[in-house]
């Protein structure tokens, strides 16, 4: 064990745990928007009673989300200190704007939104939520566009022995930033539609609160369905941009070790990292990967033979998480068109029903496994091509980066079970979490 | 350009010590004051719309001192690494436990929240005193940022008073805000409590002052241009004053009282130091400053223009919602546990 080792070990917790709870919020805050602008249209109680049912879910869900963020934002300087001098001016203050712009917005209406329903009129209160989910992925934007300039340095020169801005422009509007943020975005639109579809799904199998959920169930299905589609047409554009800005995690993320022309794609593979092969490739379609990569079957794709062993990312890990994320972003947008096409009888096909509920972890892994694509098909660099992330770590001791390693796990630990228990005991128990009718404690507009 | 960015970054730390100074102090204060469940529930609703807005304070520190001062933070965070993560690690469990004892049906869960939330204020309190002071006196970090060093070396004499003064400052601004807030017996207790640790803050902002001369080089700017003497005499007059207010029960002056007397003795602080963001106390040469850490002018200019239109963008519906929850608060859930 090392610093470097462990200071990635200790990020990759971090991150992967504030991203089982940023997605969520980014989702869920646009369906409470939606719910409670329904209810201030049309005064019907029953959209009321969904906005705080979802609504107490999102709360906690929120609050750790706030908690686990703001670790991340030290950890630059705490155990990446290198990275933090040599890239700040640039990468630093898109950090800074997120904050300045967006952190403030939400950590203030997401304050009055919860505790304000009797000091605000009904349209303020609709406001307020509204304002908390655009403020929310507008914050997303900035710390992709952060996390593109890693993936693909543009706008900066190298002067003092750093990185330099000089074309705002172009780091705040370029390509990889835009994909990100539209692919990260819709999914975190489709886990939350999962999320809510799912818990609907066990109340209307217990056949409980049946108004209540197959209405909580059907705008989630329309949310998703279109997401979901979008996601895998967006991801094929996402998956060209790579091939052409980062050609090494492509050939990684697809096993795919020699530079071919027409090269095919296997729909079976298992890849032998050591000995630079395939162990097995079944039902290999000629041409599938060029055209996949460049809309083009006779193009060329370079292979991880062409490039220095030590700038070759970890071939295995890669591979399996794009193969997974890949295969659930089929799966989620067949779920939700046969969801789609029996909308109007859910109940009568409680197989259908048992399977969404079961269905809620996936795109929470599809999401963690795609930053997994992201992240580690970098490495070797962290700055891809101008910065190794070797070159990134802190000169700090061993010993501390141990106990802070541990701290957050025993930490995380905690948090994280008496987090789900708790979400998952509030969502079972249905709407009767609200305390009995208090028509009198309405708010009035 | 430099220097402005220097004097705004002092500002957003003297804002959030002032701002989240009260909602870690009512924390504190907590098991002092509260007596029962009743009692607990208003110390939170007394923050809770505000605690999220004021940590975010932090956030944007921390934020514009890597946007603006790169070296700075970079050394800043990694020589302090143990005492910050133990400040993240608190304010992760206050957080954790503000938002989670709200769910707990037992009242022994809820007691295990609490806890979370009591000690994690304490313990960002505290040593977030103990980080400034050090600043203050500097740390021996060489010309690589390197720090030569572990957590007992910043747990001196000096950072501990440091930490006190700290400690004591955000007990009393808690305790004025809550004695604003709350009504009954609460509010008497608060306000017991508010009288009582003006005296002791008094007592450590002196000894603090005194200790300052001999530990520091901050007088060293005041010597040579005695007007900044304005800073440490505005917040003289601010603690003052906040006895004054107590004394005649006028909270709502109080409060605004001991936040300028605070604001002043960050400022104080920090003014001293400059140029240095981060003074090296093995080599002055070594010191992070303003020359030898800032980013770009590109950078700069880019971010002053996005920090004076939203940094008070971000006071005005700050303010509003301070607003909106004017008035005293009581005991009961928040609004989303509630049936239709
Ligand atoms: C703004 C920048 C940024 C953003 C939005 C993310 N990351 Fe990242 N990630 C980094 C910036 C970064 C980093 C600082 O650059 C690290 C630390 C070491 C490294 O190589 O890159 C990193 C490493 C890193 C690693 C370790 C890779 C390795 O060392 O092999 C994992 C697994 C993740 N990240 C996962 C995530 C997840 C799940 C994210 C979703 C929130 C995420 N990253 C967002
Ligand atoms: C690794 C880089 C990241 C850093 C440094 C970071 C930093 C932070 C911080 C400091 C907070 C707390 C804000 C508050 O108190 O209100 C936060 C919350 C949040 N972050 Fe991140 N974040 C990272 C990754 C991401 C990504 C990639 C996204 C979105 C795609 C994201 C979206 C959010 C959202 C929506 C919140 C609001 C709280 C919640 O989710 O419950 N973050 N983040
Ligand atoms: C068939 C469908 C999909 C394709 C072709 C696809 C493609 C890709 C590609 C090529 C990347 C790497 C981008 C980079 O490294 O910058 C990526 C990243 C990612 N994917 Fe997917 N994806 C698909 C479905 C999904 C689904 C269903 C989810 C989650 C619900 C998801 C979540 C993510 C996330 C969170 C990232 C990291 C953020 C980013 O870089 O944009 N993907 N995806």
């Amino acid at each position: 064990m090392d610093v470097l080792l462990l200071s990635r070990l200790q990020f990759a917790l971090a991150t992967f745990f504030h991203f089982l709870f940023v997605p969520l919020t980014l989702g869920l805050s646009v369906l409470l928007a939606y719910m409670e602008w329904k209810y201030v249209k049309t005064g019907d109680k029953e959209y009321l009673r969904m906005v705080k049912f979802w609504g107490r879910l999102f709360v906690i869900n929120f609050a750790i989300g706030i908690v686990t963020g703001i670790t991340l934002e030290f950890q630059f300087g705490t155990n990446w200190s290198r990275y933090s001098e040599y890239v700040g001016d640039i990468f630093g203050s898109l950090l800074a704007i997120e904050a300045t712009v967006a952190f403030f917005v939400e950590s203030t209406f997401i304050g009055v939104w919860i505790f304000g329903w009797k000091r605000l009129s009904k349209k303020m209160h609709a406001w307020c939520i509204t304002i908390v989910a655009i403020a929310s992925n507008v914050s997303a934007y900035w710390i992709l566009a952060a996390n593109a300039w890693m993936q693909h340095p543009v706008g900066y020169t190298i002067r003092n022995g750093r990185a330099e801005l000089t074309d705002f422009l172009a780091v705040i509007t370029q390509k990889g930033a835009i994909m990100a943020f539209m692919h990260t975005v819709s999914a975190a639109f489709i886990l939350a539609g999962f999320f809510v579809m799912g818990v609907s799904a066990y109340h209307l199998l217990k056949k409980q609160h049946i108004s209540f959920f197959t209405r909580s169930f059907s705008i989630a299905l329309t949310f998703a369905l279109v997401f979901s589609i979008f996601e895998v047409v967006q991801g094929h554009f996402n998956g060209n941009m790579i091939a052409e800005i980062q050609p090494a995690k492509l050939a990684a993320a697809d096993a795919h070790w020699e530079t071919q022309t027409n090269a095919p794609q296997a729909l079976f593979v298992i890849p032998d990292e050591k000995n630079e092969r395939n162990l097995v490739e079944l039902i290999k379609i000629p041409g599938m990967l060029s055209m996949l990569a460049f809309n083009n079957p006779n193009a060329e794709v370079k292979g991880l033979l062409d490039f220095p062993r030590d700038e070759r990312p970890p071939v295995l890990i890669t591979f399996v998480a794009f193969r997974t994320m890949v295969g659930l972003g089929f799966l989620f947008p067949m779920l939700t068109i046969i969801g789609f096409l029996i909308r109007k009888k859910l109940r009568e096909y409680p197989l259908y029903l048992k399977v969404m509920l079961f269905a809620i972890p996936l795109p929470y892994i599809a999401i963690e496994l795609g930053w997994t694509v992201a992240e580690v098909g970098r490495q070797p660099w962290i700055v891809y091509g101008i910065m190794k992330t070797a070159d990134a770590v802190s000169p700090i001791a061993l010993s501390q980066v141990v106990t802070s390693f541990f701290g957050f796990l025993v930490l995380y630990t905690v948090l994280g079970i008496a987090n789900f228990t708790l979400l998952v005991k509030l969502a079972r128990k249905g709407p009767d979490i609200l305390e009995g009718v208090t028509e009198k404690r309405e708010v009035t507009v | 350009m430099e220097t402005i960015w220097f004097v705004l970054w002092g500002v957003l730390w003297a804002a959030y010590f002032v701002l989240d100074g009260y909602d870690l102090g009512a924390g504190v204060l907590m098991p002092f004051i509260a007596r029962d469940e009743a009692d607990r529930k208003k110390i939170y609703n007394a923050i809770g719309p505000f605690w999220d807005g004021n940590e975010v304070w932090l956030i944007v520190a921390g934020g514009v001192t890597f946007a603006a001062f790169p070296g700075t933070y970079a050394t800043m965070f990694s020589a302090l690494y143990s005492v910050l993560m133990l400040i993240l690690f608190a304010l992760i469990l206050r957080g954790a436990g503000l938002a989670l004892r709200e769910e707990a049906e037992k009242q022994s869960h809820r007691a295990f929240w609490d806890w979370f939330f009591i000690i994690g204020s304490f313990i960002a309190a505290l040593l977030l005193g103990v980080a400034f002071a050090n600043f203050f006196k500097g740390i021996p970090i060489d010309a690589e940022g390197i720090f030569h060093g572990n957590l007992f070396t910043l747990l001196n004499p000096y950072g501990l008073a440091g930490g006190l003064l700290f400690l004591t400052f955000f007990l009393t601004h808690g305790a004025i805000w809550l004695t604003f807030k709350t009504e009954g017996e609460l509010h008497d207790k608060a306000m017991n409590y508010a009288g009582r640790l003006w005296v002791i803050l008094v007592v450590l902002s002196v000894i603090f002052l005194i200790a300052t001369a001999f530990a520091t080089d901050i007088y060293r700017n005041y010597l040579n241009s005695p007007v900044l003497f304005v800073l440490p005499l505005l917040a003289v007059a601010g603690l003052l004053l906040t006895g004054i207010y107590i004394k005649q029960v006028d909270w709502k002056k109080a409060w605004f009282a001991s936040a300028g007397y605070f604001f002043f003795v960050t400022l104080f602080g920090v003014v001293g130091m400059y140029p240095a963001l981060l003074p090296s106390s093995l080599n002055p040469a070594f010191s992070r400053t303003i020359h030898n850490s800032a980013s770009s002018p590109l950078t700069l200019k880019i971010m002053l223009v996005v920090a004076l239109i939203f940094v008070p963008l971000a006071i005005i519906y700050q303010a509003w919602a301070y607003k909106v929850f004017s008035g005293k608060v009581g005991g009961e859930h928040s609004g989303y546990h509630e049936g239709v």
